[in-house]
């Protein structure tokens, strides 16, 4: 709320700064005052000034007015921060850009209506955008401080969306406020705002990975696919056991998996890792844990996975 | 049996523990409460200490990431569930509630050992999370669902250990209510009663009637684990949100059950430092019933984001703004309590003065937390950890150190090093405020909370933040000990070396088996001096 370089990045942004200064302001002055007071009192009637106490049992008339005061000031608080959420509370407005934002441990995804799918939030300046919010395993949390937007995202909830207008251009951090397990803070990702026909111009470049440099040596986009599906939070590609086995090597390598009761060899190929992606918990590969892994049907197409396989190919 | 030696001196058993683990008299129940809580404590805040070291830099410092998760959670069940909660009721409550109306013991003495045991076994069951099965629990004292079904962390023996601890407050709560109605001296009108029995009476009320809704809440998550109920997982069917809040329509009125007996406390040390009565002691009281009762409707307050109603939303900060009336009332009745009085300033005044900073603090930045918009932006970040830390260890802690620096010549026959415990105080305070403060700066900019890790911008707040811890646990450090040898060696003191007026300071310090010689005839007020 300080920083000046965040002032009005959202059309959300002075309703609530301006609870913020009120409140903080009325606070402060009650802090300041009554601290003064007190240790003013603590002075003036210590023993050594004052040796005699005078017996005071109360004041009806002074109850009421700090009863009365406080009351009326908190009701002004209650009504500016009720003002600044105000403007959330309605439906987006018509025109709205429409984005479903996809939480899964320990990632984002934005999924926009022609099918792109990203996991920065790029979005036009001062268009109203409305995020449907959508989690796959557990409570996430969608904050863009800047913005002053935050809403949880919740499992199992189809409805749950919020929407903004943003009104500057810039790179904004964009955080998971609930807490998610091991990755939680490292489950952030950053809101692009662009001017309208930037943004246009990104829209409709279909290309698949638009991160990454399509001419880049075989398997670039499949690289991009696991960066930007968020894959690496828990598959190395350096040997380390992170929370799933590593990438390295595994194109053809040898594990034993636990199929139902019985373990079993088997050798990892094209159609171990589509199923190891579209049903995870079916076949885990033994000494790591079942249902940290989610189906990725909705995420990944079986061209996406094509490439994945032909990047995990170069991975020895 | 002999009334002139003190309760450390009347002994049933020949082997010394089981004068202690077997002892129905309140006092010493009291101080097992004490010894117990102080021994989790001190791993609780080693706990903290350990946190605040890994968050000094970004990236890795001391601790890999699921230790890290793993000490705050256990971190905050140490702290709420084994510390704040049972805290000054089942310490101070236990030792002084009988004295100070005028009592021989509670109305239930074995109830009373029975829910020490009870929160033993609670407390044991609790700590074997942390050692058995897949590693300790890492989902948050708060157990959100669905993360503490998804985890596989050993999440049953925490949640169980929650769940019998509850039973010893439900306990102590009901002992409490029963020996205040039935049990004050002759001429102890309600009207007459001091006012930290006010404020057990209604801890006592809340803990008999919320905290079995917590108790049902973690039994449907140990049948939702076992026997795949879907009352809270989505992939069975449930609502998460559900788990929200029947969790919070316990543990907010818990904030109370932390905060009232503190303010009773205070409520007792700043008339006798100031020799004077409480200002409006009838508005004092019902300020305490009035934060009791309104505290029930607030929960919501917790869960602005999580997708409620908008008008669930506008109700619950509604009725937040109402239930911080009460509580200014008092901090306006406290200060004005020291007008003309004679100011005595002693240790005890400088923790009681400590904590109105403290809790003013407090108080003030849970407005922002009360108030929608505002809440949304720091909601779950680091804001929301500097708030209820100010309320529960600069609120709760300080009135928890006033408490032990007031009563202690009682409790132990004893005084102690007044110079120590003033350097202790300061090195408390100024530790406090370097390690709480900046969280409210990080918080206002979004640094999210329970993060291991963070982003370069927010890197020079917490080392502020962690210098701070240091500098805390250096005055911790300092009382602790202080304390501890003055318990042992200190000059021997007076029955009254306050000139307190409430009951407490007419018998023996430490006071005989049974308090009393003969049951007071209690005429006056409370703080008539």
């Amino acid at each position: 709320m300080i920083n000046r370089e965040m002032i009005d990045a959202s059309n959300l942004v002075a309703g609530v700064d301006k609870a913020f200064w009120i409140i903080l302001s009325i606070s402060f002055l009650f802090l300041i005052g009554l601290t003064i007071v007190m240790l003013y009192f603590v002075y003036k009637y210590n023993k050594k000034r004052h040796p005699k106490a005078v017996q005071i049992d109360g004041s009806v008339k002074l109850e009421i007015i700090w009863t009365g005061i406080p009351l009326i000031l908190v009701m002004l608080m209650f009504y500016y921060g009720w003002k600044g959420y105000k403007p959330v509370t309605g439906p987006a407005p018509d025109g709205a850009m429409e984005i479903t934002a996809v939480a899964r441990m320990w990632n984002f995804q934005f999924q926009y209506e022609n099918g792109k799918r990203t996991d920065t939030l790029y979005i036009p300046k001062d268009r109203p955008v409305k995020l449907n919010l959508k989690a796959l395993d557990v409570i996430h949390g969608l904050s863009i401080p800047a913005f002053r937007v935050k809403s949880d995202m919740v499992p199992g909830r189809k409805d749950h969306s919020t929407w903004f207008i943003p009104q500057k251009e810039g790179k904004f951090d964009l955080f998971c406020t609930e807490y998610c397990g091991l990755n939680h803070s490292y489950m952030y990702t950053a809101a692009v705002v662009m001017p309208q026909e930037k943004f246009d111009k990104w829209y409709k470049d279909k290309s698949a990975a638009p991160v990454a440099d399509k001419a880049a040596k075989p398997g670039a986009q499949g690289l991009a696919l696991l960066q930007k599906t968020g894959c690496v939070a828990c598959h190395s590609f350096n040997g380390t056991k992170l929370i799933g086995p590593t990438f390295k090597g595994i194109y053809g390598a040898k594990h034993v998996v636990k199929r139902g009761k019985e373990e079993v060899e088997i050798t990892v190929d094209d159609e171990y890792i589509r199923k190891s992606i579209m049903d995870p918990n079916a076949e885990i590969v033994k000494g790591y844990k079942k249902g940290l892994m989610l189906s990725y049907k909705e995420q990944l197409t079986d061209k996406d996975v094509d490439l994945i396989i032909e990047y995990l190919k170069t991975l020895k | 049996m002999n009334q002139e030696v003190s309760f450390y001196e009347v002994k049933k058993y020949k082997t010394g523990i089981l004068n202690w683990i077997l002892s129905t008299d309140h006092k010493r129940i009291g101080l097992l409460y004490l010894y117990s809580i102080l021994a989790f404590f001190i791993v609780g805040v080693c706990l903290g200490l350990a946190m605040k070291l890994e968050l000094i830099a970004p990236g890795k410092t001391i601790m890999e990431a699921q230790t890290y998760n793993a000490v705050f959670t256990f971190h905050g069940i140490i702290m709420i569930f084994l510390i704040i909660i049972p805290g000054l009721p089942a310490v101070f409550g236990n030792f002084l509630l009988p004295i100070m109306i005028g009592a021989k013991d509670v109305a239930f003495p074995k109830l009373n050992l029975l829910s020490w045991w009870i929160y033993v076994l609670g407390a044991v069951v609790a700590l074997m999370s942390q050692f058995m099965g897949d590693g300790p629990p890492d989902t948050g004292w708060t157990f959100y669902a669905p993360y503490s079904f998804k985890t596989s962390t050993t999440m049953l023996p925490a949640i169980i250990g929650a769940f019998i601890l509850g039973f010893s407050s439900i306990l102590t709560g009901l002992n409490f209510i029963v020996t205040i109605h039935r049990m004050r001296a002759p001429g102890m009108t309600w009207l007459k009663m001091p006012l930290f029995p006010w404020s057990l009476y209604a801890t006592g009320w809340i803990q008999l009637l919320s905290t079995p809704i917590v108790g049902i809440t973690l039994l449907m998550v140990v049948a939702e684990r076992t026997m795949n109920i879907g009352f809270f997982d989505p992939a069975l069917g449930g609502d998460p949100v559900l788990y929200q809040h029947l969790f919070w329509i316990y543990s907010h009125p818990a904030v109370y059950i932390m905060i009232l007996p503190a303010m009773g406390t205070i409520s007792e040390i700043i008339p006798t430092f100031s020799q004077k009565t409480i200002f409006g002691y009838k508005a004092v009281v019902a300020s305490t019933l009035l934060i009791a009762f309104v505290g029930y409707f607030v929960w919501g307050h917790h869960m602005y984001t999580a997708g409620m109603s908008d008008t669930a939303v506008w109700l619950f900060s509604l009725m937040t703004f109402l239930v911080a009336i009460p509580s200014a009332v008092k901090v306006f009745n406290w200060i004005a309590t020291m007008y003309k009085g004679s100011i005595n300033l002693k240790v005890p005044l400088y923790w009681a003065l400590g904590f109105l900073f403290l809790f003013m603090v407090g108080g003030l930045t849970g407005l922002v937390l009360g108030a929608v918009a505002t809440d949304v932006q720091v909601h779950d970040t680091a804001f929301v950890v500097a708030h209820f830390h100010f309320v529960m260890f600069g609120g709760v802690g300080t009135a928890f150190f006033g408490a032990m620096h007031y009563w202690f010549p009682k409790m132990y026959g004893k005084m102690y090093d007044e110079s120590w415990a003033k350097v202790g105080f300061y090195t408390f305070i100024v530790g406090f405020l370097l390690l709480y403060m900046p969280m409210f700066w990080l918080g206002m900019y979004g640094m999210p909370r329970r993060y291991y890790d963070y982003l370069e911008q927010f890197h020079g707040g917490n080392i502020i933040s962690s210098f701070g811890a240091l500098v805390l646990v250096a005055g911790l450090a300092i009382i602790i000990i202080n304390l501890v040898t003055s318990a042992r060696k200190g000059k021997k003191a007076e029955k009254d070396p306050w000139h307190g007026k409430t009951l407490e300071w007419q018998v023996d310090s430490p006071p005989t088996l049974e308090n009393f010689d003969t049951i007071p005839v209690v005429e006056k007020g409370p703080y008539e001096y």
